[in-house]
């Protein structure tokens, strides 16, 4: 196994309580912002249904997928509203030199 | 053409999935990260103010209808009192189920399990099946939701104005849930997980009924029957006039919802009523949206949608005609004329029939 810090994104690119998408080959990735300094990343797509979370809602640390309602702790990745069961995976985050990163291990 | 297979686990499923029609990718007209984010923001403010109002109107119309029990009164206290019983109650558990009418959600799962029993539909199976209907809205095979397949049975629509073949299905799933089975094709849209839940809330459901007829039984008199269960039925009359503009008619298997969806304008009267639902087109794009946002969400997007029809008149003077012309030619539908500038999904593409 080995594990790599992925380059995601600059802090400003993403609003405060808000969220973008990043791809990486085939994957794809939701970057969060929940406080200034506060970033979070989890897999991009509810696991409820094929539908990017970027694209929904973010209300503190919960993000509310687009089409369903769904609803996911971005911190911790739980699935916590119907119809999303499944928790999403979470990612390990930094910043630095002013650049946000997570880690993926592979 | 030979009569589609509306069932869900009927052949056109699969057919769905091989057209790349089931959980798709769907069109969605632009609108600024940052204006969406302003109109999806929840407040329990429009909601609470709208619940009271909706649940003292049930109280007033009832009790209206107690002391008049008996007179011709009774008639139009019990008309005002089914209506805000059957058919109010179906955008409420709509917009609740979303979770977007409150910003608390325990309110909206309060009002949501109220409003799916006014309307006998089981509260958890419903959950998933409305789900399914966003996957994959107007998907034959794939959407449990289409309330017109073609050909049009007129006999049930017009019925369905007293909810007659509606509330007797789902009394019957009711039952079938009670029992902890699930009617065919439920299976391929409610998770194993959930079945006990399903059977939980049919049970409690049927509890419900049986008390409230017993009683009945008990003082010789259907007065109990007139404020649970029968106003399901006598009641749900605008229900059905708002339900089938949403969809009869229009396209099947298209992943546009400006092309199988209506957005009518409506009074505020009835605006209340359907909890904005009239905007349809932009509540299938943007389900976030809270329905006191809608007609705000609506003057953002009407640049990139089809014309909204001017009433419910207008509505209806396409609806019916197609409708009939359906019973004839099943690949007819009402084929939306989009704005010259808008891009669009082709309806050649996926959709089977002919457009008018």
């Amino acid at each position: 196994m080995s594990e790599t810090w992925i380059n995601a994104c600059a802090p400003d690119d993403i609003a405060i309580e808000d969220v973008i998408r990043f791809d990486l080959g085939e994957r794809s990735f939701a970057v969060y912002r929940t406080g200034p300094s506060a970033f979070h990343v989890t897999d991009g797509f509810c696991t409820h249904a094929h539908v990017h979370l970027a694209d929904g809602f973010v209300m503190g640390t919960v993000i509310e997928c687009p089409k369903h309602n769904g609803r996911f702790d971005c911190v911790t990745g739980k699935a916590i509203r119907k119809p999303a069961c499944v928790d999403l995976v979470t990612y390990p985050v930094k910043v630095e030199n002013g650049r946000v990163f997570f880690r993926l291990v592979e | 053409m030979t009569p589609r297979d509306y069932r869900l686990n009927g052949t056109e499923g699969a057919r769905a999935e091989q057209a790349g029609l089931a959980s798709a990718t769907w069109y969605a007209s632009a609108i600024p990260r940052k204006r969406l984010k302003e109109l999806m923001q929840r407040r329990n403010g429009p909601a609470i103010r709208d619940t009271l109002i909706w649940l003292g109107a049930l109280i007033a119309t009832g009790a209206w209808g107690y002391h008049a029990w008996g007179t011709w009164w009774a008639v139009p206290a019990f008309a005002a009192y089914g209506v805000l019983y059957g058919s109010a109650c179906d955008s409420r558990w709509h917009e609740c189920g979303h979770g977007t009418a409150f910003k608390t959600p325990w309110m909206n799962d309060v009002v949501y399990h109220l409003a799916r029993f006014m309307v006998l539909r089981e509260s958890t199976s419903w959950r998933w099946s409305h789900a399914r209907h966003h996957t994959d809205t107007i998907i034959v095979g794939r959407d449990p939701e289409i309330a017109v397949p073609r050909p049009a049975n007129l006999r049930n629509i017009l019925l369905n104005f007293v909810y007659l073949p509606g509330g007797y299905s789902e009394l019957r799933k009711t039952v079938i849930h009670a029992t902890g089975r699930l009617p065919a094709g439920e299976e391929t849209y409610i998770p194993e997980g959930e079945r006990k839940s399903v059977c939980f809330t049919a049970r409690i459901y049927v509890l419900i009924y049986l008390a409230f007829i017993a009683w009945a039984v008990a003082i010789r008199s259907f007065l109990p029957l007139m404020y649970v269960l029968l106003p399901s039925f006598y009641g749900a009359w605008l229900m059905i006039v708002f339900g089938l503009t949403q969809h009869a008619g229009l396209a099947e298997d298209v992943l546009d919802h400006r092309l199988n969806c209506r957005t009518v304008y409506m009074n505020p009267v009835l605006r209340f009523l359907y909890w904005n639902m009239n905007y349809h087109v932009e509540h299938h794009m943007y389900p976030m949206v809270p329905y006191h946002a809608l007609p705000a969400l609506h003057a953002e997007l009407k640049a990139d949608l089809p014309k909204p029809y001017p009433g419910l008149w207008a509505a209806y003077r396409e609806i019916i005609p197609a409708l009939l012309r359906q019973r004839k030619d099943p690949g007819y539908f009402v084929k939306r004329e989009l704005p010259p500038s808008a891009p669009a999904m082709s309806l050649d593409a996926a959709s089977v029939g002919q457009a008018g």
